[in-house]
């Protein structure tokens, strides 16, 4: 099972994200943002960081590199994707996801091990868990608030694409208290919390995050 | 206006120049002359004026930190020791570890943000220059009093500059330290340690070598920031009037610092870096006077050639500019096509700039006229050197006699005041939790992080499949450091040792950043003497030799100098991390023991400082000795899985130690005070070479056979407790009983009360 890694100028949690799919029992493919081949891989991860610096809008630059133009069009015929922190905000920002990501309302960065509830587990990324199940996993970002007009969150609530929702305490002002939301298909998946950071308790707080990883290859698997 | 070549310097020798404003002193000027034979030029004089400013020649600590080299321990982990960007330890397993602490106080007091954001970025590219790859940063800071106005401004500034600057880098914050004391008002401390790792035989070196190798700068263009930062910020006092000094401190960009590393590290995977230096202090001045003293003796560089943000600096200014996220390398001609391509792949910006030669001369040239051409060994390592005169101060005896008696400084007793003392300390400025600010740094980056603050020590994992790992802490208790510099370095160094040994790790090295105020004060002058003396001769006690560090002088307002802040970090080896052992309690019906003797010792402690306003007498005893058995039986503790949890004894004592290994994890604890002890010194007493440590029962035995074997102190003071239906508290047997909830409460509660509550929080 092969699940693709990009690196953007200024991703930093690529190696994390490749470090987590070998956790989970796959192998992980570097893939370079300036090349539109994707390698033929299973799935693609867009991980944390700072693309291009974020210095334009987090995520705006990253959505036109080469790499995004085979991403996009490989979703939307089913290709799962996860979008990981910075990953997240370009997925919003290519449209592959709806909704945006801005300043947390405490207008600080904010690092903590936070609580959330899977809300969905339908979806590629999120089938190892139980619906409802509490998990920590860390946050860390200062651009994590989501925000989405009224009909699109009625929709994502009616259609269960609200994937994992803070729990105790909404650490940056997100609507819904939502951290993460799916494509109405539930392939592609856009995360503000690091579950690759939450992959053994040696180096987080805990395993809860690696069930994203087993998720989509057991969803691969059964494709 | 006209450029003044070295031809032009021949003809006019006697033309006036502004070396005084330049921060030279006449004798210095005189001295510059006499190298050259001539007037210098005015691209010389710039040169010679940041070369030879305090920051950058350590023309006062010199004659003193010769005593770290001196008085080195024998020891076979130094790899690279003083001298270079940074010193390099052999941790084992064929890997070295780089690390370093550099101050950047006086930016961050003129520009909070931008002045620590450059500080992380300045040591990150140190740790680069070695070979290794940067793993983690951390930071001790200063400020004044919590509530001070100035505090509001500087603090926060100077910690969303740190996080915005290593966060986009995507290194882990693992630690550091927050204090704060009036002294620091005007003053605040910003130092900044980074970490790299690399193969043992990746170590690069900054010599210039090979005549006929091409130098290259590469990374940002150079602009018109921080020109002259080095010697107008690091070098003077502030004071009320005079111009403002906002347009010396440089402008950092992140992204580009990290794709100065990536480029960096695939340059050295390509084998097309002969030697390579970064650029900060002093920029290009530094970069090519070190570079060529360093290596074949000379260098020629075309000056017009470097790329330019403002095409309107001069080239004094350009040699000047510190301008951040630049590199400068030697490059064999044949390897410079492989080099740009390297550099392309990451859109980093590289020109040649000249060449090395073996003339003894750094040549520089501007659109074909010479307007430098000096022994680039007088610029960078014979500059002034001065033996200042140095003076205990007259109010130094005073203030040892004036210990914190119980006749001086009433005491609590009776359980109701000492439950009191122990929640007022818990919530005081330097004993609060720290959470405010390092929640504003990302810890998690890269994946490696084992443990990292509020633990004793940060944890970084270097090998995946090993389990290899250093850990690291900085401490300082300036307090003891006023009373006696001597002791207060030692006691520095003690703690920071303890911690590093705390989470499991053997101390291998030590590095310093030595914080003091004017050196011109006698009196100033004697306490970083003293300091330096304590921190050599404690190295060598302990066995454990300093790799580097970093001076920084003038942090005074007027008259009235810091607390002398000689910030020891030290760095240890775990075999494997996954033994590593943490602070918190865990697991009800552990035993805890007290380690290590508990004294009378209360001169300069957070007790004293927090009710009573107090600092005199002399600090807790030092005795090295004790530390380092101690050490031995905390890692061996850790390595063999007798103990679960660790936490050293330093500000507050054993209440607040009690107190964080509580709230850690929310556990509670049942403790008896020792009986031989009068209950107020066995909580707040600040005596060193203490640890509390949680002992599974099964390993109660084997654990006190081996303090006994070593006769180390050790008594029984508790058990972890999960409380019962009341939830967890710390009971303190027959006194009081505070429950962990409400610990946390006042803990937390302190730096968002002074800083601001996050709306969402």
């Amino acid at each position: 099972m092969r699940v693709g890694v990009v690196t953007f100028p200024g991703s930093l949690d690529d190696g994390d994200a490749a470090r987590a799919v070998r956790h989970a029992g796959g192998e992980p493919v570097a893939l370079w943002h300036g090349e539109d081949d994707l390698r033929g891989v299973d799935a693609v991860i867009l991980p944390g960081g700072f693309s291009y610096g974020d210095y334009l809008r987090c995520g705006a630059i990253a959505r036109f590199a080469p790499v995004m133009r085979s991403v996009v069009d490989r979703a939307r015929a089913g290709l799962p994707v996860l979008g990981i922190c910075n990953g997240f905000q370009i997925l919003c920002e290519a449209h592959l996801l709806p909704g945006a990501l801005i300043r947390n309302d405490a207008r600080t960065f904010v690092c903590r091990d936070q609580a959330l509830r899977v809300e969905t587990t339908t979806t590629a990324w999120t089938s190892s868990y139980q619906p409802g199940q509490r998990i920590v996993v860390p946050l860390k970002s200062g651009e994590g608030g989501y925000v989405a007009d009224g009909a699109t969150l009625d929709r994502l609530e009616g259609e269960g694409r609200v994937v994992v929702r803070y729990l105790e305490g909404n650490p940056n002002g997100s609507m819904h208290d939502i951290a993460g939301v799916a494509s109405e298909d539930g392939r592609v998946v856009g995360l503000m919390p690091h579950p690759e950071h939450a992959i053994e308790p040696l180096t987080g707080p805990g395993g809860d995050g690696l069930g994203f990883f087993t998720s989509v290859l057991a969803s691969v698997a059964t494709v | 206006m006209t450029l003044d070549t070295v031809a032009r310097a021949r003809l006019t020798p006697d033309e006036p120049q502004p070396w005084a404003d330049l921060g030279l002193k006449a004798d210095e000027y005189e001295r510059i002359r006499e190298h050259l034979g001539r007037r210098p030029t005015s691209c010389e004089l710039a040169m010679y004026s940041v070369m030879w400013s305090e920051h950058c020649s350590y023309k006062s600590s010199k004659v003193h930190l010769r005593q770290f080299g001196e008085k080195q321990p024998p020891t076979d982990a130094l790899l690279v020791g003083i001298g270079e960007n940074a010193g390099v330890v052999d941790v084992g397993q064929g890997y070295a570890v780089t690390f370093k602490v550099e101050s950047h106080n006086h930016p961050s007091y003129v520009e909070p943000h931008q002045g620590a954001a450059t500080g992380v970025g300045g040591i990150v590219r140190d740790i680069l220059a070695m070979g290794a790859r940067p793993v983690a940063v951390m930071d001790p800071l200063r400020f004044g009093p919590l509530d001070a106005p100035d505090t509001a401004r500087v603090l926060p500034g100077v910690v969303a500059g740190i996080g915005g600057y290593g966060n986009c880098l995507g290194l882990p914050n693992v630690g550091g330290e927050v204090v704060f004391d009036p002294s620091y008002a005007g003053n605040p401390l910003v130092n900044a340690l980074c970490v790299g790792v690399m193969r043992r035989e990746d170590i690069q070196r900054s010599g210039a070598t090979g005549v006929g190798n091409l130098v290259v700068l590469y990374g940002a263009k150079t602009g018109g920031d921080g020109i002259g930062g080095v010697s107008v910020l690091a070098s003077e006092t502030f004071t009320d009037s005079g111009p403002t000094k906002r347009p010396s401190v440089q402008v950092g960009d992140p992204f580009m610092e990290k794709l100065l590393i990536e480029c960096t590290l695939e340059l050295y995977a390509a084998g097309v870096v002969v030697a390579i230096q970064d650029l900060g202090g002093a920029g290009l001045s530094c970069a090519t006077s070190e570079m060529a003293s360093g290596g074949t003796g000379g260098m020629r560089v075309e000056l017009d050639r470097v790329p330019l943000r403002d095409p309107t600096l001069a080239p004094e200014e350009i040699l000047m500019s510190e301008s951040q996220e630049r590199m400068m390398a030697v490059v064999e001609p044949a390897r410079v096509d492989a080099f740009m391509a390297v550099c392309a792949k990451w859109d980093v910006l590289a020109t040649v700039l000249g060449e090395v030669t073996d003339s003894g001369r750094l040549v520089v040239s501007w659109h074909g006229e010479t307007v430098v051409d000096v022994p680039p060994r007088t610029v960078a390592h014979e500059g002034p050197v001065y033996r200042r005169p140095l003076a205990r101060p007259s109010g130094q005896d005073s203030l040892q006699a004036d210990e914190p008696s119980p006749a001086r400084l009433p005491r609590p007793s009776g359980a109701d005041e000492l439950r009191q003392t122990l929640l007022r300390l818990a919530a005081s400025p330097n004993l609060a939790s720290k959470a405010w600010v390092t929640d504003q740094y990302d810890r998690y980056v890269l994946g490696n992080t084992v443990l990292a603050q509020p633990e004793d020590a940060g944890v970084v994992r270097l090998d995946e499949q090993t389990g290899l790992g250093v850990a690291l802490a900085t401490d300082c208790n300036g307090r003891f450091a006023r009373l006696d510099p001597y002791q207060g370095a030692r006691l520095a160094l003690a703690e920071a040792y303890r911690n590093v040994a705390t989470v499991g790790a053997r101390p291998l090295a030590v590095t310093n950043c030595l914080n003091f105020g004017s050196p011109e004060d006698p009196a100033v002058m004697w306490q970083f003497a003293e300091a330096v003396r304590g921190l050599a001769d404690g190295c060598l006690e302990l066995g454990v030799p300093v790799t580097g560090g970093n001076v920084s002088f003038y942090n005074q307002t007027g008259d009235s100098a810091i607390l002398p802040t000689p910030v020891v970090g030290v760095l240890g080896v775990l075999d494997d991390v996954a033994r590593r052992t943490s602070q918190g309690f865990t697991t009800p019906g552990q035993m805890i023991y007290l380690l290590g003797q508990t004294l009378d010792e209360l001169a300069g402690s957070e007790w004293a400082h927090v009710v009573h306003g107090h600092l005199g007498g002399r600090p807790p005893r030092c005795d090295l000795d004790l530390e380092r058995q101690l050490a031995e039986i905390l890692v061996n503790a850790s390595r063999d899985g007798l103990i679960d949890a660790a936490h050293d004894l330093s500000d507050g004592g054993l209440a607040q130690a009690l107190v964080e290994a509580c709230v850690r994890h929310g556990v509670g604890a049942r403790v008896w005070l020792p009986d031989d002890l009068d209950p107020f010194v066995a909580l707040f007493s600040e005596s060193a070479a203490r640890a509390i440590v949680a002992v599974p029962r099964s390993e109660e035995v084997r654990f006190t056979d081996m303090c006994t074997a070593r006769r180390f102190a050790h008594v029984r003071v508790g058990v972890v407790d999960d409380g019962g239906p009341d939830g967890p508290a710390l009971d303190v047997a027959g006194l009081f009983s505070i429950p962990v909830a409400e610990l946390r409460r006042e803990r937390e509660r302190t730096l968002p009360a002074a800083l601001g509550v996050a709306p969402g929080a």
